[in-house]
């Protein structure tokens, strides 16, 4: 697989930010309540991810290194600061309802995370890309869990109508736990394990081996 | 008073960040692994949520709200679109002076939270805090009130999940869920738990 293509596929399961390096974890369970939201706020990562890597690398040899941070900060915080102008303009509706997880998209760690190990070491065209890359992988995350939150929680996807819930003559009971914080952990706790199993390399290893003790090894 | 007291709770518990609303989940997970340290870094983070909140809240009334600068003689200007690079300035430069200060006053208080100190600016239940404190228009005094409330629950969190992971350590995962799979579970049965205060 050439280089460009690596950067780009790599993160989307081999090396995924959110299954795999435990990165931008908090937006990724608290706007998937429904698939609109989501989306959009997918759209905004990848674009901030993207364009700050390409930002970051254009000046790389420029930044001192102890004040490298702030450095970063700014560039992601003023990017965040167009896109959250931009949903507001276009938007306005669901701006609200992703209320403060557009501004935390400066703390969120997948952007900063590839700045420091990517975009300073990386050519520019290549730091968008994996940017890019990482940005697609979290909203492949982001999506899965947002649609079955909304399905199932809402039987709707997109607002949208897909199985038809008791209170309106169907067959569905909607689960009114999906639509509750603590379902988006069970849901990515169950992708995290469904990802493991198909890819074997990425299981932790436990702390302690536990051993199988017989009988006769205790009398 | 009872306003301010119910505020507290309300921030600690109701609206837990970490688990009602999933604000910083990175540190919370990779940071959960010993009591020790969890202990460490709580104390870090109520404090910093306890200073963070009031101060942004100053800056934004006084600064960048519409209207704010009118005392420069500036009544139309609405700054608000630069919150965002002002907080996490705000937060950044807090956090380097509370670790100088520390360094300097409190030296053994500074080795015992270590690294977790300068790692607290890019800790999203701290600008989470920020932003929920603009967003719903704390006056000053609830401001210091959801500052430290938030940041206590942040941290209750934290130890309890570290008390829990630490048992874990002995007992029979299956292979895929090893680490983060069975964690993210059992914050999820955590954040089922939290539910039970909405109540109060």
């Amino acid at each position: 697989m050439s280089d460009t293509r690596k950067v780009l596929i790599d993160p989307l399961v081999d090396n995924n930010p959110v299954t795999l390096q435990v990165l931008g974890i908090c937006s990724a369970l608290a706007v998937t309540t429904s698939l609109l939201p989501s989306l959009l706020m997918c759209l905004a990562l990848t674009s901030v991810a993207a364009l700050s890597g390409a930002a970051i690398s254009s000046i790389r040899n420029r930044i001192p290194n102890n004040i490298r941070i702030i450095v970063h900060m700014t560039i992601i915080a003023s990017l965040v600061i167009v896109t959250d102008q931009l949903l507001r303009a276009y938007a306005y509706e669901t701006s609200k309802q992703l209320s403060v997880f557009v501004g935390l998209i400066i703390t969120n760690c997948i952007v900063l995370g590839r700045a420091e190990a990517f975009a300073m070491k990386n050519s520019v065209g290549m730091s968008f890309l994996d940017g890019l890359g990482n940005g697609l992988g979290y909203s492949a995350i982001l999506i899965a869990v947002a649609a079955t939150r909304e399905l199932f929680g809402a039987g709707t996807l997109l607002g949208f109508q897909i199985l038809p819930l008791t209170s309106d003559g169907g067959w569905y009971e909607a689960n009114g736990m999906m639509l509750l914080p603590p379902s988006a952990f069970f849901i990515i706790g169950g992708l995290i394990w469904a990802i493991r199993t198909w890819k074997k390399a990425q299981v932790e290893k436990p702390d302690y081996q536990i051993h199988e003790v017989h009988r006769t090894e205790i009398y | 008073m009872e306003a301010y007291f119910s505020l507290f709770i309300r921030a600690a518990f109701v609206e837990n960040l970490a688990l009602a609303f999933f604000l910083g989940m990175c540190t919370f997970l990779a940071v959960s692994k010993r009591v020790e340290t969890a202990v460490g870094l709580g104390l870090a983070v109520v404090t910093v949520q306890a200073i963070t909140v009031p101060v942004n809240y100053l800056i934004y009334a006084y600064l960048l709200k519409d209207g704010a600068l009118a005392w420069a003689g500036f009544p139309d200007v609405d700054l608000s679109f630069l919150g965002l690079v002002s907080y996490i300035g705000v937060i950044a430069a807090l956090v380097q002076i509370l670790e100088m200060t520390l360094d300097r006053y409190f030296p053994a208080l500074y080795n015992a939270l270590g690294i977790f100190l300068p790692l607290i600016t890019v800790n999203c239940a701290i600008l989470g805090g920020t932003l929920f404190m603009v967003e719903r228009q704390y006056n000053f005094g609830e401001s210091v009130v959801y500052g430290i409330g938030s940041g206590a629950g942040w941290a209750i969190a934290l130890i309890a999940l570290a008390g829990i992971r630490e048992k874990l350590k002995y007992s029979d995962v299956p292979e895929g869920l090893q680490g983060l799979g069975i964690t993210f579970i059992i914050v999820g049965l955590m954040s089922l738990g939290f539910m039970g205060f909405s109540g109060i």
